[in-house]
Protein backbone atom coordinates (compact mmCIF):
# COMPACT_ATOMS: atom_id res chain seq x y z
CA UNK A 1 0.00 0.00 0.00
CA UNK A 2 2.18 2.83 -1.18
CA UNK A 3 0.27 5.92 -0.29
CA UNK A 4 2.46 8.68 -1.66
CA UNK A 5 0.09 10.03 -4.31
CA UNK A 6 -3.22 8.61 -3.18
CA UNK A 7 -5.91 11.22 -2.58
CA UNK A 8 -7.47 11.48 0.84
CA UNK A 9 -11.13 10.54 0.73
CA UNK A 10 -13.01 9.80 3.94
CA UNK A 11 -15.99 8.57 1.94
CA UNK A 12 -13.92 5.48 1.07
CA UNK A 13 -15.00 4.22 4.47
CA UNK A 14 -18.37 3.40 2.94
CA UNK A 15 -16.65 0.94 0.64
CA UNK A 16 -14.88 -0.71 3.55
CA UNK A 17 -18.01 -0.86 5.68
CA UNK A 18 -19.36 -4.22 4.41
CA UNK A 19 -16.06 -5.93 5.15
CA UNK A 20 -15.92 -4.20 8.49
CA UNK A 21 -19.39 -5.44 9.45
CA UNK A 22 -18.74 -8.98 8.22
CA UNK A 23 -15.52 -9.35 10.12
CA UNK A 24 -16.86 -7.59 13.18
CA UNK A 25 -19.77 -10.01 13.29
CA UNK A 26 -17.68 -13.13 12.91
CA UNK A 27 -14.53 -12.07 14.71
CA UNK A 28 -15.05 -9.24 17.19
CA UNK A 29 -18.20 -10.62 18.82
CA UNK A 30 -16.67 -14.07 19.43
CA UNK A 31 -13.44 -12.49 20.62
CA UNK A 32 -15.40 -10.47 23.19
CA UNK A 33 -16.90 -13.71 24.47
CA UNK A 34 -13.44 -15.13 24.89
CA UNK A 35 -12.32 -12.05 26.80
CA UNK A 36 -15.41 -12.38 28.97
CA UNK A 37 -14.59 -16.01 29.82
CA UNK A 38 -10.97 -15.31 30.50
CA UNK A 39 -11.71 -13.26 33.59
CA UNK A 40 -14.31 -15.56 35.13
CA UNK A 41 -14.41 -18.91 36.83
CA UNK A 42 -17.32 -20.72 35.25
CA UNK A 43 -18.48 -23.35 37.66
CA UNK A 44 -21.82 -23.84 35.93
CA UNK A 45 -23.77 -21.71 33.42
CA UNK A 46 -25.51 -19.97 36.34
CA UNK A 47 -22.60 -19.68 38.74
CA UNK A 48 -19.74 -17.51 37.60
CA UNK A 49 -17.13 -15.78 39.69
CA UNK A 50 -15.03 -12.88 38.56
CA UNK A 51 -11.39 -13.79 39.02
CA UNK A 52 -9.55 -10.95 37.29
CA UNK A 53 -6.21 -11.85 35.82
CA UNK A 54 -5.81 -15.05 37.78
CA UNK A 55 -6.13 -17.32 34.75
CA UNK A 56 -3.58 -15.31 32.83
CA UNK A 57 -1.09 -15.67 35.65
CA UNK A 58 -1.81 -19.39 35.86
CA UNK A 59 -1.38 -19.86 32.12
CA UNK A 60 1.87 -17.91 32.07
CA UNK A 61 3.31 -20.21 34.71
CA UNK A 62 2.14 -23.38 32.97
CA UNK A 63 5.25 -25.43 32.20
CA UNK A 64 3.48 -27.63 29.65
CA UNK A 65 2.47 -24.52 27.80
CA UNK A 66 6.06 -23.29 27.67
CA UNK A 67 7.13 -26.62 26.22
CA UNK A 68 4.32 -26.55 23.66
CA UNK A 69 5.23 -22.99 22.70
CA UNK A 70 8.88 -23.91 22.16
CA UNK A 71 7.90 -26.92 20.08
CA UNK A 72 5.57 -24.71 18.08
CA UNK A 73 8.24 -22.09 17.40
CA UNK A 74 10.75 -24.72 16.33
CA UNK A 75 8.20 -26.32 14.07
CA UNK A 76 7.07 -23.07 12.42
CA UNK A 77 10.67 -22.00 11.80
CA UNK A 78 11.45 -25.38 10.25
CA UNK A 79 8.36 -25.05 8.05
CA UNK A 80 9.47 -21.63 6.79
CA UNK A 81 13.09 -22.70 6.34
CA UNK A 82 12.10 -25.62 4.13
CA UNK A 83 9.00 -24.41 2.30
CA UNK A 84 10.03 -20.90 1.24
CA UNK A 85 13.28 -21.83 -0.58
CA UNK A 86 11.69 -24.99 -1.96
CA UNK A 87 8.70 -23.04 -3.23
CA UNK A 88 10.94 -20.43 -4.92
CA UNK A 89 13.07 -23.05 -6.67
CA UNK A 90 9.95 -24.89 -7.71
CA UNK A 91 8.40 -21.73 -9.16
CA UNK A 92 11.61 -21.04 -11.11
CA UNK A 93 11.46 -24.50 -12.61
CA UNK A 94 7.81 -24.45 -13.62
CA UNK A 95 7.25 -24.01 -17.37
CA UNK A 96 5.89 -20.59 -18.35
CA UNK A 97 3.37 -21.50 -21.02
CA UNK A 98 1.78 -24.25 -23.08
CA UNK A 99 -0.04 -27.37 -22.01
CA UNK A 100 2.92 -28.31 -19.80
CA UNK A 101 2.41 -25.19 -17.71
CA UNK A 102 -1.27 -26.00 -17.20
CA UNK A 103 -0.58 -29.61 -16.32
CA UNK A 104 2.20 -28.76 -13.87
CA UNK A 105 0.05 -26.05 -12.23
CA UNK A 106 -2.81 -28.43 -11.63
CA UNK A 107 -0.54 -31.23 -10.39
CA UNK A 108 1.29 -28.90 -8.02
CA UNK A 109 -1.93 -27.43 -6.64
CA UNK A 110 -3.58 -30.80 -6.01
CA UNK A 111 -2.34 -31.26 -2.47
CA UNK A 112 -3.76 -27.88 -1.43
CA UNK A 113 -7.28 -29.03 -2.22
CA UNK A 114 -7.32 -32.07 0.01
CA UNK A 115 -9.26 -31.57 3.24
CA UNK A 116 -6.90 -31.43 6.17
CA UNK A 117 -8.11 -34.50 7.95
CA UNK A 118 -7.77 -36.45 4.70
CA UNK A 119 -4.17 -35.25 4.49
CA UNK A 120 -3.58 -36.73 7.92
CA UNK A 121 -5.32 -39.94 6.95
CA UNK A 122 -3.33 -40.32 3.73
CA UNK A 123 -0.04 -39.94 5.56
CA UNK A 124 -1.19 -42.18 8.37
CA UNK A 125 -1.42 -45.10 5.97
CA UNK A 126 1.35 -43.89 3.63
CA UNK A 127 3.83 -43.97 6.51
CA UNK A 128 2.89 -47.33 7.94
CA UNK A 129 5.77 -49.77 7.76
CA UNK A 130 3.62 -52.77 6.87
CA UNK A 131 1.16 -51.41 4.31
CA UNK A 132 2.27 -47.86 3.42
CA UNK A 133 4.48 -46.99 0.49
CA UNK A 134 6.76 -44.60 2.41
CA UNK A 135 7.03 -46.72 5.55
CA UNK A 136 7.62 -49.93 3.64
CA UNK A 137 10.23 -48.34 1.39
CA UNK A 138 12.15 -46.94 4.35
CA UNK A 139 11.91 -50.29 6.08
CA UNK A 140 13.37 -52.03 3.03
CA UNK A 141 16.22 -49.54 2.95
CA UNK A 142 17.01 -50.72 6.43
CA UNK A 143 15.84 -47.62 8.29
CA UNK A 144 13.93 -48.43 11.41
CA UNK A 145 11.09 -45.97 10.94
CA UNK A 146 7.94 -45.63 12.99
CA UNK A 147 5.96 -42.43 13.34
CA UNK A 148 3.93 -43.85 16.20
CA UNK A 149 6.79 -45.09 18.33
CA UNK A 150 9.67 -42.74 17.74
CA UNK A 151 9.37 -39.06 18.68
CA UNK A 152 11.91 -37.89 16.10
CA UNK A 153 10.28 -39.86 13.30
CA UNK A 154 6.87 -38.49 14.24
CA UNK A 155 8.14 -34.90 14.19
CA UNK A 156 9.85 -35.37 10.83
CA UNK A 157 6.77 -37.04 9.37
CA UNK A 158 4.56 -34.13 10.44
CA UNK A 159 7.07 -31.72 8.89
CA UNK A 160 7.35 -33.65 5.61
CA UNK A 161 3.58 -33.87 5.49
CA UNK A 162 3.36 -30.10 5.90
CA UNK A 163 6.00 -29.56 3.20
CA UNK A 164 4.06 -31.84 0.88
CA UNK A 165 0.80 -30.11 1.73
CA UNK A 166 1.78 -26.43 1.69
CA UNK A 167 4.88 -25.87 -0.48
CA UNK A 168 2.55 -25.59 -3.51
CA UNK A 169 1.02 -22.45 -1.99
CA UNK A 170 4.43 -20.77 -1.88
CA UNK A 171 5.24 -22.05 -5.36
CA UNK A 172 1.97 -20.80 -6.87
CA UNK A 173 2.38 -17.34 -5.36
CA UNK A 174 6.00 -17.08 -6.52
CA UNK A 175 5.02 -18.37 -9.93
CA UNK A 176 2.42 -15.62 -10.25
CA UNK A 177 5.09 -13.09 -9.26
CA UNK A 178 7.58 -14.43 -11.80
CA UNK A 179 5.05 -14.24 -14.63
CA UNK A 180 4.73 -10.50 -14.06
CA UNK A 181 8.34 -9.86 -15.16
CA UNK A 182 8.43 -8.40 -18.69
CA UNK A 183 10.67 -10.18 -21.19
CA UNK A 184 12.61 -6.95 -21.74
CA UNK A 185 14.22 -7.39 -18.31
CA UNK A 186 15.62 -10.78 -19.26
CA UNK A 187 16.82 -9.48 -22.63
CA UNK A 188 18.63 -6.62 -20.94
CA UNK A 189 20.24 -9.04 -18.52
CA UNK A 190 21.32 -11.28 -21.41
CA UNK A 191 22.96 -8.36 -23.18
CA UNK A 192 24.78 -7.47 -19.98
CA UNK A 193 25.93 -11.09 -19.73
CA UNK A 194 24.44 -11.36 -16.25
CA UNK A 195 24.86 -14.70 -14.54
CA UNK A 196 21.85 -16.79 -13.64
CA UNK A 197 22.33 -15.93 -10.00
CA UNK A 198 22.46 -12.23 -10.80
CA UNK A 199 19.21 -12.52 -12.77
CA UNK A 200 17.65 -14.21 -9.81
CA UNK A 201 19.03 -11.83 -7.24
CA UNK A 202 18.41 -8.53 -9.02
CA UNK A 203 15.40 -9.21 -11.25
CA UNK A 204 13.39 -12.17 -10.06
CA UNK A 205 13.73 -11.88 -6.30
CA UNK A 206 12.75 -8.17 -6.09
CA UNK A 207 9.78 -8.84 -8.35
CA UNK A 208 8.65 -11.65 -6.08
CA UNK A 209 8.89 -9.53 -2.95
CA UNK A 210 5.17 -8.80 -2.67
CA UNK A 211 4.00 -12.37 -3.16
CA UNK A 212 6.82 -13.71 -0.99
CA UNK A 213 5.63 -11.54 1.85
CA UNK A 214 2.13 -13.00 1.51
CA UNK A 215 3.63 -16.49 1.34
CA UNK A 216 5.83 -16.09 4.41
CA UNK A 217 3.05 -14.56 6.51
CA UNK A 218 0.46 -17.11 5.43
CA UNK A 219 2.76 -20.05 6.02
CA UNK A 220 3.90 -18.66 9.34
CA UNK A 221 0.44 -18.07 10.77
CA UNK A 222 -1.05 -21.25 9.39
CA UNK A 223 1.76 -23.45 10.66
CA UNK A 224 1.44 -21.71 14.01
CA UNK A 225 -2.20 -22.77 14.14
CA UNK A 226 -1.74 -26.28 12.77
CA UNK A 227 -4.21 -28.66 14.33
CA UNK A 228 -5.98 -31.19 12.16
CA UNK A 229 -3.09 -32.90 10.41
CA UNK A 230 -0.95 -33.84 13.43
CA UNK A 231 -4.13 -34.62 15.36
CA UNK A 232 -5.13 -37.22 12.80
CA UNK A 233 -1.62 -38.51 12.13
CA UNK A 234 -0.10 -38.82 15.57
CA UNK A 235 -2.67 -37.52 18.04
CA UNK A 236 0.08 -35.31 19.46
CA UNK A 237 2.32 -38.21 20.39
CA UNK A 238 4.37 -40.15 20.98
CA UNK A 239 4.52 -38.50 24.37
CA UNK A 240 4.19 -34.81 23.62
CA UNK A 241 6.49 -34.74 20.60
CA UNK A 242 3.91 -33.35 18.18
CA UNK A 243 1.52 -31.60 20.56
CA UNK A 244 1.51 -28.08 19.19
CA UNK A 245 -0.28 -25.06 20.63
CA UNK A 246 -3.70 -25.52 19.01
CA UNK A 247 -3.88 -29.06 20.17
CA UNK A 248 -2.85 -28.16 23.68
CA UNK A 249 -5.58 -25.51 23.67
CA UNK A 250 -8.25 -27.89 22.42
CA UNK A 251 -7.23 -30.46 25.03
CA UNK A 252 -7.72 -27.83 27.68
CA UNK A 253 -10.97 -26.34 26.38
CA UNK A 254 -12.77 -29.48 25.25
CA UNK A 255 -10.99 -32.27 27.06
CA UNK A 256 -10.80 -30.80 30.56
CA UNK A 257 -13.51 -28.19 29.99
CA UNK A 258 -11.51 -25.47 31.73
CA UNK A 259 -13.18 -22.56 29.97
CA UNK A 260 -11.53 -19.77 31.94
CA UNK A 261 -7.91 -20.87 31.52
CA UNK A 262 -8.60 -21.97 27.95
CA UNK A 263 -9.94 -18.51 27.12
CA UNK A 264 -6.97 -16.80 28.76
CA UNK A 265 -4.68 -19.12 26.84
CA UNK A 266 -6.54 -18.31 23.59
CA UNK A 267 -5.90 -14.62 24.07
CA UNK A 268 -2.22 -15.09 24.83
CA UNK A 269 -1.92 -17.42 21.85
CA UNK A 270 -3.56 -14.85 19.61
CA UNK A 271 -1.30 -12.07 20.90
CA UNK A 272 1.83 -14.16 20.27
CA UNK A 273 0.81 -14.74 16.64
CA UNK A 274 -0.09 -11.09 16.24
CA UNK A 275 3.22 -9.91 17.64
CA UNK A 276 5.32 -12.31 15.55
CA UNK A 277 3.41 -11.47 12.37
CA UNK A 278 3.79 -7.76 13.07
CA UNK A 279 7.56 -8.14 13.48
CA UNK A 280 7.80 -10.30 10.37
CA UNK A 281 5.65 -7.90 8.34
CA UNK A 282 7.67 -4.83 9.27
CA UNK A 283 10.97 -6.61 8.84
CA UNK A 284 10.04 -7.77 5.36
CA UNK A 285 8.81 -4.30 4.42
CA UNK A 286 12.19 -2.88 5.46
CA UNK A 287 14.21 -5.55 3.69
CA UNK A 288 12.11 -4.95 0.62
CA UNK A 289 12.64 -1.19 0.50
CA UNK A 290 16.36 -1.52 1.21
CA UNK A 291 16.47 -3.89 -1.72
CA UNK A 292 14.70 -1.45 -3.99
CA UNK A 293 17.03 1.44 -3.29
CA UNK A 294 19.92 -0.94 -3.84
CA UNK A 295 18.76 -1.80 -7.34
CA UNK A 296 17.58 1.50 -8.63
CA UNK B 1 39.45 -24.14 -27.69
CA UNK B 2 36.00 -22.77 -28.12
CA UNK B 3 37.21 -19.67 -26.38
CA UNK B 4 38.58 -18.55 -29.71
CA UNK B 5 35.12 -18.66 -31.22
CA UNK B 6 33.24 -17.25 -28.30
CA UNK B 7 34.37 -14.83 -25.58
CA UNK B 8 34.94 -16.80 -22.41
CA UNK B 9 32.58 -15.07 -19.96
CA UNK B 10 29.69 -15.21 -22.38
CA UNK B 11 30.17 -18.87 -23.07
CA UNK B 12 30.34 -19.80 -19.43
CA UNK B 13 27.24 -17.78 -18.65
CA UNK B 14 25.37 -19.45 -21.47
CA UNK B 15 26.55 -22.92 -20.54
CA UNK B 16 25.72 -22.48 -16.90
CA UNK B 17 22.28 -21.20 -17.86
CA UNK B 18 21.61 -24.31 -19.93
CA UNK B 19 22.77 -26.59 -17.12
CA UNK B 20 20.77 -24.54 -14.64
CA UNK B 21 17.57 -24.93 -16.61
CA UNK B 22 18.14 -28.66 -16.81
CA UNK B 23 18.79 -28.88 -13.09
CA UNK B 24 15.59 -27.01 -12.41
CA UNK B 25 13.55 -29.33 -14.61
CA UNK B 26 14.99 -32.41 -12.94
CA UNK B 27 14.23 -30.87 -9.58
CA UNK B 28 10.69 -30.13 -10.71
CA UNK B 29 10.14 -33.70 -11.86
CA UNK B 30 11.48 -35.03 -8.53
CA UNK B 31 9.12 -32.75 -6.66
CA UNK B 32 6.16 -33.79 -8.77
CA UNK B 33 6.88 -37.44 -7.97
CA UNK B 34 7.07 -36.56 -4.28
CA UNK B 35 3.78 -34.65 -4.62
CA UNK B 36 1.93 -37.31 -6.54
CA UNK B 37 2.96 -40.47 -4.66
CA UNK B 38 0.75 -40.00 -1.56
CA UNK B 39 -2.20 -39.15 -3.80
CA UNK B 40 -1.42 -42.15 -5.99
CA UNK B 41 -1.45 -44.29 -2.86
CA UNK B 42 -4.86 -42.95 -1.89
CA UNK B 43 -6.29 -43.52 -5.38
CA UNK B 44 -4.99 -47.08 -5.43
CA UNK B 45 -6.41 -47.71 -1.97
CA UNK B 46 -9.80 -46.54 -3.12
CA UNK B 47 -9.89 -49.38 -5.64
CA UNK B 48 -8.93 -52.06 -3.14
CA UNK B 49 -10.97 -53.95 -0.60
CA UNK B 50 -10.29 -53.40 3.10
CA UNK B 51 -8.88 -56.90 3.41
CA UNK B 52 -6.36 -56.28 0.67
CA UNK B 53 -5.29 -52.91 2.11
CA UNK B 54 -4.62 -54.35 5.54
CA UNK B 55 -3.30 -57.77 4.63
CA UNK B 56 -0.54 -57.13 2.13
CA UNK B 57 1.67 -54.53 0.56
CA UNK B 58 1.00 -54.02 -3.15
CA UNK B 59 1.63 -51.17 -5.54
CA UNK B 60 -1.67 -51.61 -7.38
CA UNK B 61 -4.96 -53.36 -6.61
CA UNK B 62 -4.95 -57.10 -7.25
CA UNK B 63 -8.73 -57.31 -6.98
CA UNK B 64 -9.90 -54.12 -8.64
CA UNK B 65 -13.25 -52.92 -7.25
CA UNK B 66 -15.62 -49.98 -7.67
CA UNK B 67 -17.54 -50.91 -4.52
CA UNK B 68 -16.13 -48.09 -2.43
CA UNK B 69 -17.36 -45.47 -4.88
CA UNK B 70 -20.70 -47.24 -5.15
CA UNK B 71 -21.07 -47.01 -1.40
CA UNK B 72 -20.57 -43.26 -1.51
CA UNK B 73 -22.86 -42.55 -4.45
CA UNK B 74 -25.74 -44.68 -3.16
CA UNK B 75 -25.60 -43.78 0.53
CA UNK B 76 -27.33 -40.43 1.16
CA UNK B 77 -25.32 -39.78 4.31
CA UNK B 78 -22.19 -39.81 2.15
CA UNK B 79 -23.18 -37.90 -0.97
CA UNK B 80 -25.22 -35.29 0.88
CA UNK B 81 -21.96 -34.38 2.61
CA UNK B 82 -20.54 -33.26 -0.71
CA UNK B 83 -23.66 -31.26 -1.54
CA UNK B 84 -23.63 -29.55 1.86
CA UNK B 85 -19.96 -28.66 1.52
CA UNK B 86 -20.45 -27.27 -1.97
CA UNK B 87 -23.39 -25.13 -0.83
CA UNK B 88 -21.64 -23.42 2.05
CA UNK B 89 -18.38 -23.04 0.14
CA UNK B 90 -20.25 -21.36 -2.72
CA UNK B 91 -22.15 -19.02 -0.36
CA UNK B 92 -18.93 -18.17 1.43
CA UNK B 93 -16.99 -17.46 -1.77
CA UNK B 94 -19.73 -15.22 -3.17
CA UNK B 95 -20.06 -13.19 0.05
CA UNK B 96 -16.28 -12.94 0.52
CA UNK B 97 -15.62 -11.67 -2.98
CA UNK B 98 -18.55 -9.26 -3.08
CA UNK B 99 -17.70 -7.53 0.20
CA UNK B 100 -13.97 -7.63 -0.49
CA UNK B 101 -14.16 -5.96 -3.93
CA UNK B 102 -15.26 -2.46 -2.84
CA UNK B 103 -13.03 -2.57 0.24
CA UNK B 104 -9.98 -3.56 -1.78
CA UNK B 105 -10.77 -0.71 -4.18
CA UNK B 106 -10.91 1.75 -1.30
CA UNK B 107 -7.59 0.52 0.09
CA UNK B 108 -5.85 0.65 -3.27
CA UNK B 109 -7.16 4.09 -4.34
CA UNK B 110 -7.70 6.30 -1.32
CA UNK B 111 -6.25 7.36 1.97
CA UNK B 112 -8.71 7.64 4.80
CA UNK B 113 -8.81 7.76 8.55
CA UNK B 114 -7.15 4.63 9.94
CA UNK B 115 -6.71 2.91 6.59
CA UNK B 116 -3.41 1.21 7.42
CA UNK B 117 -4.66 0.11 10.82
CA UNK B 118 -7.85 -1.35 9.41
CA UNK B 119 -5.85 -3.16 6.74
CA UNK B 120 -3.58 -4.75 9.30
CA UNK B 121 -6.51 -5.42 11.65
CA UNK B 122 -8.18 -7.36 8.85
CA UNK B 123 -5.09 -9.50 8.50
CA UNK B 124 -5.01 -10.20 12.22
CA UNK B 125 -8.32 -12.02 11.85
CA UNK B 126 -6.54 -14.39 9.52
CA UNK B 127 -4.17 -15.07 12.40
CA UNK B 128 -6.72 -16.17 14.98
CA UNK B 129 -6.58 -19.91 15.52
CA UNK B 130 -9.98 -21.44 14.69
CA UNK B 131 -9.76 -23.34 17.96
CA UNK B 132 -10.12 -20.01 19.76
CA UNK B 133 -13.46 -19.35 18.08
CA UNK B 134 -15.02 -22.76 18.58
CA UNK B 135 -16.99 -22.09 21.71
CA UNK B 136 -18.04 -18.49 21.04
CA UNK B 137 -19.23 -19.45 17.55
CA UNK B 138 -21.21 -22.32 18.95
CA UNK B 139 -22.99 -20.02 21.39
CA UNK B 140 -23.46 -17.20 18.89
CA UNK B 141 -25.08 -19.37 16.25
CA UNK B 142 -27.19 -21.25 18.79
CA UNK B 143 -28.54 -17.92 20.02
CA UNK B 144 -29.30 -16.82 16.46
CA UNK B 145 -30.96 -20.16 15.69
CA UNK B 146 -28.56 -20.76 12.82
CA UNK B 147 -26.99 -23.96 14.09
CA UNK B 148 -26.74 -26.75 11.54
CA UNK B 149 -27.43 -24.47 8.58
CA UNK B 150 -25.21 -23.83 5.58
CA UNK B 151 -25.27 -20.12 6.18
CA UNK B 152 -23.73 -20.56 9.65
CA UNK B 153 -20.65 -22.31 8.29
CA UNK B 154 -20.43 -19.86 5.39
CA UNK B 155 -20.50 -16.90 7.81
CA UNK B 156 -18.00 -18.51 10.17
CA UNK B 157 -15.56 -19.06 7.33
CA UNK B 158 -15.69 -15.36 6.48
CA UNK B 159 -13.27 -14.82 9.36
CA UNK B 160 -10.33 -16.10 7.38
CA UNK B 161 -11.55 -15.66 3.79
CA UNK B 162 -12.58 -12.00 3.72
CA UNK B 163 -9.18 -10.69 4.89
CA UNK B 164 -7.41 -12.93 2.39
CA UNK B 165 -9.68 -11.80 -0.46
CA UNK B 166 -9.15 -8.12 0.40
CA UNK B 167 -5.41 -8.67 0.55
CA UNK B 168 -5.17 -10.43 -2.82
CA UNK B 169 -7.57 -8.09 -4.62
CA UNK B 170 -5.82 -5.00 -3.25
CA UNK B 171 -2.61 -6.26 -4.82
CA UNK B 172 -4.21 -6.70 -8.22
CA UNK B 173 -6.02 -3.37 -8.09
CA UNK B 174 -2.91 -1.43 -7.16
CA UNK B 175 -1.43 -2.68 -10.41
CA UNK B 176 -4.08 -0.83 -12.46
CA UNK B 177 -3.04 2.76 -13.18
CA UNK B 178 -5.25 5.35 -11.53
CA UNK B 179 -5.50 7.29 -14.80
CA UNK B 180 -8.09 4.75 -15.94
CA UNK B 181 -10.40 5.69 -13.06
CA UNK B 182 -9.90 9.40 -13.61
CA UNK B 183 -10.58 9.17 -17.35
CA UNK B 184 -13.76 7.21 -16.70
CA UNK B 185 -15.00 9.74 -14.14
CA UNK B 186 -14.28 12.59 -16.53
CA UNK B 187 -16.23 10.75 -19.21
CA UNK B 188 -19.21 10.85 -16.88
CA UNK B 189 -19.21 7.35 -15.49
CA UNK B 190 -20.64 6.98 -12.01
CA UNK B 191 -18.81 4.76 -9.54
CA UNK B 192 -21.06 1.68 -9.79
CA UNK B 193 -21.11 1.71 -13.58
CA UNK B 194 -17.38 2.36 -13.84
CA UNK B 195 -16.64 -0.38 -11.33
CA UNK B 196 -18.80 -3.03 -12.97
CA UNK B 197 -18.20 -2.31 -16.66
CA UNK B 198 -14.62 -1.06 -16.76
CA UNK B 199 -12.73 -1.92 -13.59
CA UNK B 200 -14.03 -5.42 -12.89
CA UNK B 201 -13.05 -6.82 -16.32
CA UNK B 202 -9.55 -5.44 -15.79
CA UNK B 203 -9.02 -7.36 -12.56
CA UNK B 204 -10.88 -10.54 -13.41
CA UNK B 205 -7.62 -12.44 -13.03
CA UNK B 206 -7.44 -11.21 -9.45
CA UNK B 207 -11.05 -12.17 -8.83
CA UNK B 208 -10.27 -15.64 -10.18
CA UNK B 209 -7.26 -16.09 -7.92
CA UNK B 210 -9.07 -14.70 -4.87
CA UNK B 211 -12.10 -16.92 -5.53
CA UNK B 212 -9.83 -19.93 -5.85
CA UNK B 213 -8.22 -19.25 -2.47
CA UNK B 214 -11.59 -18.63 -0.79
CA UNK B 215 -12.93 -21.83 -2.25
CA UNK B 216 -9.89 -23.76 -1.16
CA UNK B 217 -9.70 -22.58 2.44
CA UNK B 218 -13.41 -23.03 2.99
CA UNK B 219 -13.43 -26.45 1.35
CA UNK B 220 -10.69 -27.96 3.48
CA UNK B 221 -11.57 -26.46 6.87
CA UNK B 222 -12.74 -29.05 9.36
CA UNK B 223 -12.87 -27.74 12.92
CA UNK B 224 -15.48 -24.96 12.53
CA UNK B 225 -17.53 -26.80 9.91
CA UNK B 226 -17.84 -29.81 12.14
CA UNK B 227 -18.69 -27.85 15.27
CA UNK B 228 -21.45 -25.78 13.66
CA UNK B 229 -23.29 -28.63 11.97
CA UNK B 230 -24.87 -31.89 13.04
CA UNK B 231 -27.18 -33.41 10.43
CA UNK B 232 -28.73 -31.10 7.85
CA UNK B 233 -25.61 -29.25 6.82
CA UNK B 234 -22.99 -31.82 7.74
CA UNK B 235 -19.98 -31.32 5.44
CA UNK B 236 -18.09 -34.11 3.79
CA UNK B 237 -14.99 -33.54 5.92
CA UNK B 238 -17.07 -34.28 9.01
CA UNK B 239 -18.72 -37.28 7.41
CA UNK B 240 -15.28 -38.68 6.79
CA UNK B 241 -14.37 -38.65 10.46
CA UNK B 242 -17.31 -41.01 10.96
CA UNK B 243 -15.48 -43.90 9.32
CA UNK B 244 -13.45 -44.30 12.47
CA UNK B 245 -15.80 -46.77 14.08
CA UNK B 246 -15.72 -49.67 16.47
CA UNK B 247 -14.88 -52.11 13.71
CA UNK B 248 -11.74 -50.15 12.92
CA UNK B 249 -11.04 -47.81 10.03
CA UNK B 250 -12.94 -48.29 6.81
CA UNK B 251 -9.82 -47.36 4.87
CA UNK B 252 -11.11 -48.19 1.41
CA UNK B 253 -14.27 -46.06 1.54
CA UNK B 254 -12.32 -43.31 3.27
CA UNK B 255 -9.79 -43.31 0.44
CA UNK B 256 -12.57 -43.18 -2.17
CA UNK B 257 -14.19 -40.26 -0.34
CA UNK B 258 -10.81 -38.53 -0.18
CA UNK B 259 -10.32 -38.92 -3.92
CA UNK B 260 -13.75 -37.40 -4.50
CA UNK B 261 -12.94 -34.40 -2.28
CA UNK B 262 -10.09 -33.48 -4.63
CA UNK B 263 -12.31 -33.41 -7.73
CA UNK B 264 -14.20 -30.09 -7.25
CA UNK B 265 -10.99 -28.29 -6.37
CA UNK B 266 -9.20 -29.71 -9.39
CA UNK B 267 -12.02 -28.42 -11.59
CA UNK B 268 -11.84 -24.95 -10.05
CA UNK B 269 -8.10 -24.69 -10.50
CA UNK B 270 -8.46 -25.84 -14.09
CA UNK B 271 -10.65 -22.79 -14.70
CA UNK B 272 -8.36 -20.26 -13.01
CA UNK B 273 -5.07 -21.70 -14.28
CA UNK B 274 -4.69 -19.05 -16.99
CA UNK B 275 -5.37 -16.28 -14.51
CA UNK B 276 -2.76 -17.61 -12.14
CA UNK B 277 -0.35 -17.92 -15.05
CA UNK B 278 -1.01 -14.35 -16.13
CA UNK B 279 -0.91 -13.72 -12.47
CA UNK B 280 -0.16 -10.43 -10.94
CA UNK B 281 0.88 -9.29 -14.40
CA UNK B 282 -0.32 -5.74 -13.87
CA UNK B 283 3.10 -5.01 -12.45
CA UNK B 284 2.44 -4.30 -8.81
CA UNK B 285 4.41 -7.24 -7.53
Amino acid sequence: MSSTTKPINQKAWWLVLPVFLCVAFSAVLPLMTVVNYSVQDIISPERRVFVGTEWFAAVMRDEDLHAALLRQLGYSLAVLAVEIPLGIVLALGMPAQGWKASAVLVLVALSLLIPWNVVGTIWQIYGRADIGLLGATLQRLGIDYSYTGNARDAWITVLVMDVWHWTPLVALLCYAGLRSIPDAYYQAARIDGASKFAVFRYIQLPKMRGVLMIAVLLRFMDSFMIYTEPFVLTGGGPGNATTFLSQYLTQKAVGQFDLGPAAAFSLIYFLIILLLCFILYNWMQRVGTADKTGVE
Amino acid sequence: MNAVVMPAPMRSAKASRAIGVQKRSIFLVCYLVFAILPIYWMVMMSFKTNEEILSSFSLWPKHFTWDNYKTIFTDASWYSGYINSLIYVAINTVISISVALPAAYAFSRYRFLGDKHVFFWLLTNRMTPPAVFLLPFFQLYTTLGLMDTHIAVALAHLVFNVPLAVWILEGFMSGIPREIDETAYIDGYGFPRFFLTIFLPLIKAGVGVAAFFCFMFSWVELLLARTLTSVNAKPIVATMTRTVSASGMDWAVLAAAGVLTIVPGAIVIWFVRHYIAKGFAMGRV
